[in-house]
């Protein structure tokens, strides 16, 4: 099964920049379909990258991040070659992973 | 040694009874109720549920921020599409631990918040949905203190589905 997220990491010397974008609703419950019931809310709650078993960039979602959520940060201490894991949990439960190899 | 067959299944049956309940109970302990998401240890359920930015930052860190000209807070004067707003951070503030961003004028002011371990930069950029046009308040703990900047963003097609 492909992965709901994609992810490009580059490093520059010691700073190895990421960015995530990854398929999900994100649906804030406040949102009514064609029939007028509400949307119930669906979304990431909680998105971990992880470099050599530590987590580098934790993020805690809401229902206001826009659909297919995007995101870009920077961490430093890691090299090209080098694993990045990729996780996340939605509100239901649900849940993916994904591994990326920072170029 | 011999038991009847009555003693045996009377036996029998309070064994099972009991090694039922044990079961039953330590599957109680298993099953996380859905709502809980136990996977997501620390996340700021209250913090998210608040309606008010000063609530939802009084929920999450604790204490009040204080405008910094060192949050460099980068947003667009006017969205065009209040469902995906690019919304970014960034801030020559040092030891910082976390970011979060909040839209005054959405149901529940907090939109996201980014814990920040030592070794990573302190920017973010991401996508957040505001419902119409109002401000939008990026906050950086830094030092075990509280800064933000704020920027007034328009709205023009609410990002709630019009």
């Amino acid at each position: 099964m492909a992965s709901t997220i994609r992810v490009r990491a580059i490093a520059n010397g010691d700073t190895t920049e990421v960015q995530a974008l990854i398929q999900h609703p994100m649906d804030s419950g406040f949102v009514k379909d064609a029939q007028g019931q509400l949307i119930p809310a669906h979304f990431i709650q909680q998105l971990t990258f992880e470099h050599n078993g530590k987590g580098v960039f934790i993020a805690d979602w809401g229902p206001a991040v826009a659909k297919d959520p995007y995101v870009k940060f920077a961490f430093k201490g890691a090299a090209k070659g080098d694993e990045l894991k990729i996780s996340w949990v939605d509100n239901k439960g649900a849940s993916d992973s994904t591994r990326a190899k920072i170029q | 040694m011999s038991f009847s067959i009555e003693q045996f299944s009377a036996t029998r049956r309070l064994v099972l009874q009991g090694a039922g309940t044990v079961v039953l109970m330590s599957l109680g302990n298993l099953v996380a109720p859905p709502a809980l998401a136990a996977a997501n240890d620390n996340y700021p359920e209250e913090a998210f549920k608040q309606k008010a930015d000063k609530d939802a930052i009084q929920a999450l860190y604790g204490r009040t921020a204080e405008a910094s000209d060192k949050v460099k807070l980068d947003a667009p004067e006017i969205a065009e599409n209040g469902a995906v707003v690019p919304i970014a951070v960034t801030t020559t503030l040092e030891n910082v631990t976390s970011i979060s961003f909040l839209v005054s004028g959405n149901p529940n002011a907090l939109a996201a918040s980014y814990a920040i371990p030592s070794g990573t930069l302190p920017s973010v950029s991401n996508r957040l949905k505001m419902q119409q046009t109002s401000n939008v308040i990026a906050i950086v703990e830094a030092g075990g203190k509280l800064y933000s900047a704020t920027k007034e963003v328009k709205v023009t097609v609410g990002g709630c589905g019009g």
